[in-house]
């Protein structure tokens, strides 16, 4: 197994900003716990799957995989280098190993530039090439993308095109500086349902293509059991389950894995479903529950649950799950 | 290898031009800026050419009697000084003019960057210039505005500094919220995500997104420093008395006024609130196409 | 006798480049204490259908031509005042987005009063309360908490108000638009559970409006699918999902994943939706359908009955 990312004891702590008189009356000061304590790895060639709902942590961890912000304690190799020591020039350029497909194409579009500068941008900011071959690579990408032919697409802006359009020059700039780790935040979630699978298929074509490895963060388990290959399941900042795909989803282990996948609307008005929706909602991350986090709401709860918490154990073979009662089928 | 470093702002000034043919089918704000923008135009045409339409020199005394009502001969009569209102007219707004467009130069040249610098890099840099700014902006401007011209005495370039330095917070003001919203969004990160530059990121993702906002202050500065440079001229700071200018001819104007002689304050008056409505229209035209987002 | 009827209803928006037809001659009538999905796309003209029948179509939005009847009230031509009194009080609507649809400096207390006292003003206030709360502990929340700002409120809980005050006047049907969309997967899951329990208590007619075809499922009696502004079909949900006859709603059934099916292949549409400014001619469907043949490129299909549904296609149309 090749480990390419590894990420151990992650934790990122975001301050929670007081309003003034707080800020004089008391001197406790509170934070976010996006992400508290999170280990695991990606293997090259894996497409592993972030699995969670707000404020599960899933969108911070992709961030600090990308070195986009800093963790609060914690490491993340990336082929065996700490990107903790990254910085400034150095960091610039490693950045071509590993780039970020968007949510919301619109937004991270920047309005005033031509969708085919925009991909070229990430060539010229890591002078790869001269600027005629940076063309002519931003050319190829656009049409490998499905956005054929180029002439009609390069000199647009981002509101000339329609949704599915623009999450394609989304990730053909992220490819454009073929890198070899790619974290993919949400990346259909706007898009219109009939064109989903569409882009879909074509990150598992460029997969194949650019020998890529994947990292998915949604809160669409439909479409993580289609794409992903692993899965690890978030609540609260912390993994609860992890596995391959066929572990969690058909055999899961872990109470709040069991309630994702009976939530799940199913488009067929004769499926029998048992539903264990449990109550309530997620609690703040700036108090999570003691104990084990998901054990307010949990329907198997024990009194261990609220006293301690538990730690992602190897319950049957390469499939994990943070429980004390884990649900065996 | 050097790369052609690509000016994002030329390219700005090309993306507003063709769009100023669509201007009429952008509505209400597209009129306005077009309205705005031809009555600015007019004037500074009949600035230009007063010298050639001026019937009379607009500085020479008792070309016509004096204090003559608007007649086939002096059409909008004359003043105390028996001078020919019309040619003073054509010709007293060039220096407001001057004044408007150098207060516009410096508040750009200074405003910009430092609003730019600060808010980008934030922390102590952000504290310090807008503790700075917002001091200078808790004067009221005319009142700061006499007080600098007062201190550095008449001319045209005193005017116009006294003017911007009122006026550059504004700038400020308006480049920090834009780009400390800007800072947040997807496509900045995007741009770190590409290994930019801080100066790249900087100049060529937020800057762009930027300038429509101070497109829109600088047309409402311009406006803005039509009415206070008559405002110093009214007060007596600014100019020599004999260069023409419509702010002189509001002070003598006012003067005049209960004797019965209305038009020596109301056609420059008509002029100044003309220049600085034409200013306003194209502002506010140009505030409201680039903010909210057009809907197609 | 059907609680409402639509009759060919068009609403049009007027923008400078064109005029655009958010909803074509769509004809439906719902019975009593029936649920529909209105399925379809962004774009397709569901969330107008549905303002529509309350007359709140924002401008430049209008309905042009056709019928609303709610039981005996023409909507379309009430007067203000007439109108008024049907939202609210015998059409309940629940928004999409439940943050911005609350007043944020008001308590939910004040909400429900108001609600109450547009419609029965001579309630009290402590009456009008005393209904809120009940409300609330119908829908799962704790009556204390009518004292409550919206901001206190969690997003599944805000959901819940809304429900609430859509309910609070008893009325006889209650529009849902898109009401889970921005909520969290089990957040998603009670709502729907509450929906479908109130469903059956308070034997509600319900119009539920989305793009997520999974709680349509589960939740509707009946489905309407909807393309570009019309109808492409209408049938009861099982013979809809088990043999859906318009291309696009066989489509659209292809391209959503279901997790209890092992080795799904999930297809796609090619294309993109028509721009309703520059329709295609005939069929608006045809430039991404496989089964297009000539008469779908020059004659627009209507909707006709075939099998007990209704569906606009000329592969049903034998004439």
């Amino acid at each position: 197994m090749d480990n390419l990312l590894t990420a151990t004891n992650l934790r990122k702590y975001f301050p929670v900003e007081k309003g003034f008189l707080d800020r004089l009356l008391t001197s406790q000061k509170s934070f976010v716990h996006a992400v508290d304590d999170v280990s695991f790895s990606v293997n090259r060639g894996d497409i592993l799957g972030l699995v969670g709902e707000s404020g599960s942590g899933k969108s911070t961890t992709g961030r600090l995989c990308l070195k986009l912000i800093e963790p609060t304690s914690g490491s993340i190799m990336f082929e065996g280098v700490d990107l903790a020591k990254l910085h400034g020039e150095e960091l610039r350029r490693f950045r071509k190993n590993m780039q970020l497909i968007f949510q919301d194409a619109m937004a991270s579009l920047s309005p005033r530039i031509k969708v085919g500068d925009a991909i070229k941008h990430a060539l010229s900011f890591q002078g790869v090439g001269t600027a005629s071959e940076q063309t002519e690579r931003t050319r190829a990408i656009l049409e490998r993308v499905g956005l054929k032919p180029w002439s009609n697409f390069y000199d647009r802006y981002p509101h000339q095109l329609s949704g599915g359009q623009r999450q394609r020059v989304v990730i053909a700039r992220a490819l454009v500086l073929d890198p070899k780790f790619v974290v993919a935040d949400e990346p259909i979630a706007m898009v219109d349902v009939s064109v989903r699978a569409q882009i879909l298929e074509l990150m598992l074509e460029l997969k194949k293509e650019f020998d890529l490895t994947y990292l998915f963060i949604t809160h669409d388990l439909a479409m993580a059991n289609y794409v992903c290959h692993s899965i690890a399941i978030m609540y609260l900042g912390k993994i609860v389950e992890t596995g391959s795909k066929e572990d969690v989803f058909s055999r899961p282990l872990h109470p709040y894995t069991l309630a994702l996948l009976s939530s799940i609307p199913v488009p067929d008005p004769k499926a029998k479903l048992e539903r264990i929706i449990p109550k309530g909602e997620i609690p703040s991350p700036i108090n999570p529950p003691m104990g084990c986090r998901f054990h307010p709401r949990c329907p198997y709860a024990e009194s261990i649950c609220s006293e301690r918490e538990p730690q992602l154990e190897e319950i049957k073979p390469h499939h994990y799950a943070a429980c004390f009662f884990p649900r065996h089928s | 290898m050097s790369m052609k470093k690509e000016k994002p702002q030329g390219r700005i000034l090309v993306q507003l031009f063709p769009s100023l043919a669509n201007l009429a089918s952008r509505g209400l704000a597209g009129w306005a800026i077009l309205i705005g923008a031809a009555i600015v135009a007019v004037m500074a045409v009949m600035t230009v050419v007063a010298p050639w339409i001026s019937p009379y020199n607009p500085i020479a005394i008792n070309v016509g009697p004096i204090l003559s009502p608007p007649s086939a001969e002096f059409p909008l009569g004359t003043n105390h000084l028996g001078q020919d209102m019309l040619s003073r007219v054509y010709s007293g707004g060039a220096i407001m003019f001057q004044v408007a467009v150098l207060s516009v130069i410096v508040c750009l040249v200074v405003g910009v960057p430092i609003g730019l610098f600060a808010s980008y890099l934030g922390g102590y840099t952000d504290k310090v210039a807008s503790l700075v700014m917002d001091s200078i902006y808790a004067f009221p401007g005319l009142v700061l505005a006499i007080a600098i011209a007062a201190m550095l005495g008449p001319g045209v370039v005193n005017m116009a500094l006294s003017i911007a330095v009122v006026y550059v917070p504004s700038y400020f003001r308006i480049i920090r919220s834009q780009v400390l919203t800007i800072k947040e969004l997807p496509y900045v990160e995007a741009a770190s995500m590409m290994g930019a530059k801080s100066r790249t990121t900087l100049f060529r993702y937020i800057l762009p997104n930027v300038i429509p906002s101070i497109v829109a202050v600088a047309t409402i500065n311009f406006a803005d420093a039509v009415l206070t440079s008559a405002g110093l001229t009214f007060v007596g700071l600014g100019l020599p008395v004999s260069t023409p200018d419509w702010g002189w001819d509001l002070t003598y104007g006012r003067r005049l006024l209960p004797s019965g002689a209305w038009w020596v304050i109301a056609f420059p008056g008509l002029m100044v609130v003309l220049l600085a409505l034409g200013f306003t229209m194209m502002g506010e035209g140009l505030s409201e196409l680039f903010n909210p987002r057009l809907q197609k | 006798m059907a609680l409402l009827d639509i009759e060919s209803l068009v609403v049009e928006y007027h923008t400078l480049r064109a005029s655009v037809k958010a909803v074509d001659r769509v004809s439906l009538a719902m019975e009593k204490g029936h649920t529909l999905g209105l399925v379809g796309e962004s774009g397709c003209g569901k969330s107008t259908l549905g303002l529509s029948t309350v007359r709140l179509v924002p401008p430049p939005g209008k309905i042009a031509s056709g019928h609303i009847v709610l039981g005996e009230t023409d909507i379309i031509n009430c007067s203000d005042e007439e109108i008024r009194k049907v939202r609210g009080k015998r059409v309940g609507y629940i928004f999409q987005d439940p943050m911005t649809s609350l007043n944020p400096v008001k308590r939910i207390g004040a909400h429900f009063v108001e609600m109450i006292h547009t419609h029965e003003p001579e309630v009290s206030d402590q009456d009008a309360l005393k209904r809120g709360k009940d409300v609330l502990e119908r829908l799962g929340i704790l009556p204390e908490r009518i004292d409550d700002f919206p901001h206190q409120f969690s997003g599944g809980m805000r959901q819940r108000v809304m429900i609430g005050l859509a309910l609070a006047l008893g009325p006889d049907l209650l529009i849902a638009d898109e009401p889970t969309t921005s909520l969290d997967v089990i957040v998603e899951a009670q709502i729907i559970e509450l929906l479908k329990e109130l469903k059956e208590s308070l034997k509600l007619t319900l119009i539920l409006i989305t793009h997520n075809i999974g709680i349509v499922a589960e939740t509707a009696d009946r489905v309407a699918v909807m393309y570009a502004g019309r109808l492409a079909e209408l049938g009861q949900t099982d013979d809809l999902f088990e043999k859906p006859m318009h291309p696009y709603t066989q489509a659209l059934l292809k391209s959503v994943p279901n997790i209890t099916k092992k080795g799904q292949v999930l297809s796609w549409i090619p294309g993109a939706p028509p721009d309703l400014a520059e329709p295609p001619p005939g069929c608006l469907y045809h430039p991404r359908c496989p089964h297009a043949f000539d008469r779908c490129k020059k004659e627009e299909p209507l909707l006709i009955k075939h099998n007990g549904s209704q569906v606009a296609c000329h592969l049903y149309d034998k004439r």
